[in-house]
């Protein structure tokens, strides 16, 4: 009877002043009441500050005039267009270089990682040497080397070097042949879309087939015939309606064909060359990560070298490559704003002037944060639907 | 009586034969290494090739052609851009780095002034060697003066105003005196603070988890110039009227938090590795949060993720050549201001000056990813599932 009353009784639970529900409750609350009050202060050091230099706050001065002018822009825009217009340009810049940066990085990133795992110690070597260079560097300085180093002693136009099909290189940046799309070019991007589909056809019914019976098809050789073959039918078909427009040599200047602005150029270089270091790196822990046992099952089964590599190893090393493959790519983007160094116009350098001429600091910071967050989200989104149809799949 | 006859037996082992020559040697070492099939005799002619392209212009242009001291740009510059060099003559200008040495280690600070940077350079140096040989005793002492005494020391040095030396506006710091004070306080700022974030991240109290969310979240989703941005023009307008600071302090403020955000997250990787075990473990010891937390969880946790964490210190004195674009003068900063000095424009002026930058700037990161290495391999207790 006495031991049941004892259990009955409430267990003691000391001083309230050690409870943690209610120690956890006074730190938030305090935490709040801190950044409440700090919010408040500087909101209001703010409010008075913009009246005491007289700026209007608010984003009405999106559409006011911006009376600079933007060395490239992939839309119309002059300096009578709206400010608007203006961080529109920049974003597609940003956009712009970021996009064939993180394709050119890519390449060049997994050709390093493969080399630095070659059998041949020259290779190897040489990809090592690659990677502890640009590792080790601030991106900044390899744009600068690029920039006032490489392109800014180069010849001036009239004695620009001249490349292969056609291109030019001077001070002035890159020339190279302009395609001009005839009558009836329309059928070749018809016939290359089509020449996709059918592939894409074929791989899935060789996948069935393959499935079904065992028999193998060769999926490879027929999408190239077919994505190469079908446009060339038509590009003959349409009587060839693609020509040239080769860059000319004048006096003082080159006219025609596709201009590549120095800016761009060295741009785009350093940061594909800086961020191929990393995604090297990444491809080496990646395929030195897949486990050796997989290769040598693969082979007891039968598999040649180029099928283990293919079906086995890459597969298994893309999961372990893909998440931190992400990241780099979020870095080359961010780092894209270090154009402002050398005047590309880019979002943070148009962002930066739109913000020394309206004076609207709080609202030009924003935008540009706001802008980079959602770049960076749109990137996270696409890789995390190529990471998940790469996760391994689990019972 | 037959004799009895015994057949032979070896009483002693046999020495073991050398491997066949085609598997020893430099011959086996080529062949294994440079010439094994059809695809490695291409890869290697290709690998001498860019070798032999590469290495003699660097070599020549570096050393045997490079001008070493001389007064001005006419040593660097051919007879056509009227200096003395022959036409057609390439090579490294370092008599450019060798007269603006002084520029680019101190920037502006006054040259009678000099001696002042250069004692802090020689505590630093003379604290932070016994910090990093493991053999050296009384670890927390050194750290404490390393990381505590010796800023209060350097700030007062360096900017001056007490004992009578006379002051030194940040506005005149500059070249490599700037991208280490800057990085060296980012680092000490951003591991602690990035502890408390990473904690606060796995708290579970919702609001402050939620505040170092965002918080970690934003900053981790612009660009450092954004943020140096952010503290060069919003911080002046979040004061009070006429309380300003100074750029130098902002840019640092910047820096540090930018690093802090990155910091967060791999020691939050660091944390979330250490089996739960270990929390329950000191839990029922009676050890309070703080307590669990200093004794038990972060000191493995941080082993764990030394290499995240040296490679976010390298990212950052990498960063730091950003602050020229507010217009502070870092070691790249002062380098590139250089360029427009007509008494050395040269066609290889930018050359040269960028990569005696780049040279210390790899130095510097290429030490510290070697020292983590060590130090991963030297801590490695085994602790591995």
């Amino acid at each position: 009877m006495a031991s049941q009353e004892i259990l009955r009784e409430e267990p003691s639970r000391g001083s309230f002043i050690n409870d943690p529900r209610i120690r956890s409750l006074f730190f938030q609350t305090l935490v709040v009441i801190l950044l409440f009050s700090s919010i408040w202060w500087i909101v209001h050091n703010v409010i008075e500050n913009l009246q005491r230099l007289h700026i209007a706050s608010g984003f009405g001065f999106l559409r006011s005039r911006a009376g600079f002018d933007i060395s490239d822009t992939p839309i119309a825009y002059t300096s009578d267009s709206t400010y608007f217009r203006a961080l529109v340009v920049g974003l597609l810049n940003t956009i712009i270089v970021a996009v064939v940066g993180i394709v050119l990085a890519t390449i060049v990133g997994f050709a390093i990682g493969i080399g630095r795992l070659s059998q041949n110690w020259l290779i190897r070597k040489i990809c090592t040497v690659y990677v502890e260079i640009f590792r080790n560097i601030p991106p900044l300085l390899v744009i600068f080397f690029w920039y006032s180093g490489v392109l800014a002693v180069l010849p001036p136009p009239r004695e620009s070097i001249h490349l292969p099909f056609g291109s030019f290189l001077n001070q002035r940046g890159f020339y190279f042949p302009r395609a001009v799309w005839g009558d009836g070019s329309w059928l070749i991007g018809v016939a290359l879309l089509l020449a996709i589909a059918m592939a894409w056809f074929v791989a899935h019914r060789a996948r069935q087939r393959q499935k079904a019976t065992g028999q193998q098809f060769p999926v490879f050789w027929t999408s190239v015939a077919l994505i190469v073959g079908l446009p060339v039918l038509a590009f003959l078909l349409g009587g060839m309606p693609l020509t040239f427009d080769f860059p000319k040599q004048s006096t003082f200047n080159l006219t025609g064909g596709f201009w590549v602005k120095p800016e761009f150029l060295s741009l785009l270089l350093a940061l594909s060359f800086y961020t191929a270091a990393f995604i090297a790196e990444i491809v080496r822990a990646g395929i030195r990560g897949v486990n050796k046992g997989q290769s040598e099952a693969a082979a007891a089964l039968g598999l040649r070298s180029g099928p283990i590599l293919r079906l086995v190893v890459i597969p298994q090393a893309m999961r372990i490559v893909i998440p931190p493959l992400t990241s780099q790519y979020l870095n080359l983007t961010k780092n894209s704003s270090l154009a402002i160094a050398i005047g590309y116009p880019d979002l943070t350098a148009t962002a930066g002037t739109v913000l020394n001429q309206t004076g609207q600091a709080v609202e030009g910071v924003f935008i540009m944060m706001i802008a980079y967050l959602v770049l960076s989200l749109v990137t996270s989104f696409v890789m995390n639907i190529v990471n998940a149809r790469m996760a391994l799949v689990e019972r | 009586m037959q004799e009895h006859d015994m057949s032979w037996v070896r009483t002693e082992m046999a020495l073991a034969q050398p491997a066949p020559p085609t598997e020893r040697g430099a011959y086996a070492w080529v062949r294994k290494n440079l010439i094994g099939s059809v695809g490695d005799i291409v890869l290697t002619i290709l690998g001498i090739a860019i070798v032999l392209w590469i290495l003699p212009q660097v070599i020549s242009w570096a050393f045997l052609n490079a001008q070493w001291t001389g007064p001005d740009r006419t040593v660097c510059t051919t007879v056509t851009q009227g200096g003395i060099q022959p036409d057609g003559w390439t090579g490294a200008c370092w008599a450019f780095v060798n007269a603006k040495f002084g520029q680019f280690m101190f920037g502006t600070y006054p040259i009678d002034e000099r001696w002042r940077p250069i004692l802090v350079a020689i505590l630093f140096v003379a604290l932070l060697v016994p910090m990093l040989i493991p053999r050296v005793p009384r670890k927390g002492l050194n750290a404490m003066l390393l990381f505590v005494a010796l800023p209060i020391v350097a700030f007062f040095l360096l900017l001056g105003g007490v004992f009578g030396l006379p002051v030194v506006e940040t506005s005149r710091w500059g070249g490599l005196l700037v991208t280490l004070s800057l990085s060296f306080v980012g680092i000490a700022v951003s591991l602690p603070l990035g502890i408390v974030l990473a904690l606060g991240r796995r708290s579970k109290m919702p609001i402050i988890k939620w505040l170092c969310i965002v918080f970690i979240e934003t900053v981790r989703g612009i660009p450092l110039i954004t943020v140096l941005f952010f503290a060069s023009v919003m911080l002046p307008l979040f004061l009070p009227a006429g309380v300003t600071f100074d750029k130098y302090l902002r840019a640092l403020i910047g820096v540090s938090l930018f690093a802090a955000a990155y910091m967060a997250e791999v020691i939050r990787g660091g944390l979330q590795a250490i089996p739960k075990g270990q929390y329950e473990g000191a839990d029922s010891l009676g050890l309070g949060y703080w307590q669990k937390m200093s004794l038990i969880v972060l000191p493995q946790a941080l082993k764990l993720v030394i290499p995240g964490i040296v490679n976010t210190f390298i990212g950052m004195f990498k960063d730091t050549s950003l602050v020229l674009i507010i217009s502070m003068f870092d070691l790249l900063g002062v380098v590139k201001q250089n360029f427009a000095d007509a008494n050395w424009a040269t066609p290889q002026t930018a050359r040269s000056g960028l990569i005696f930058a780049a040279f210390v700037f790899w130095l510097f990161c290429f030490g510290m990813s070697r020292y983590s290495m060590y130090t991963e391999r030297r801590l490695d207790t085994g602790y591995k599932r």
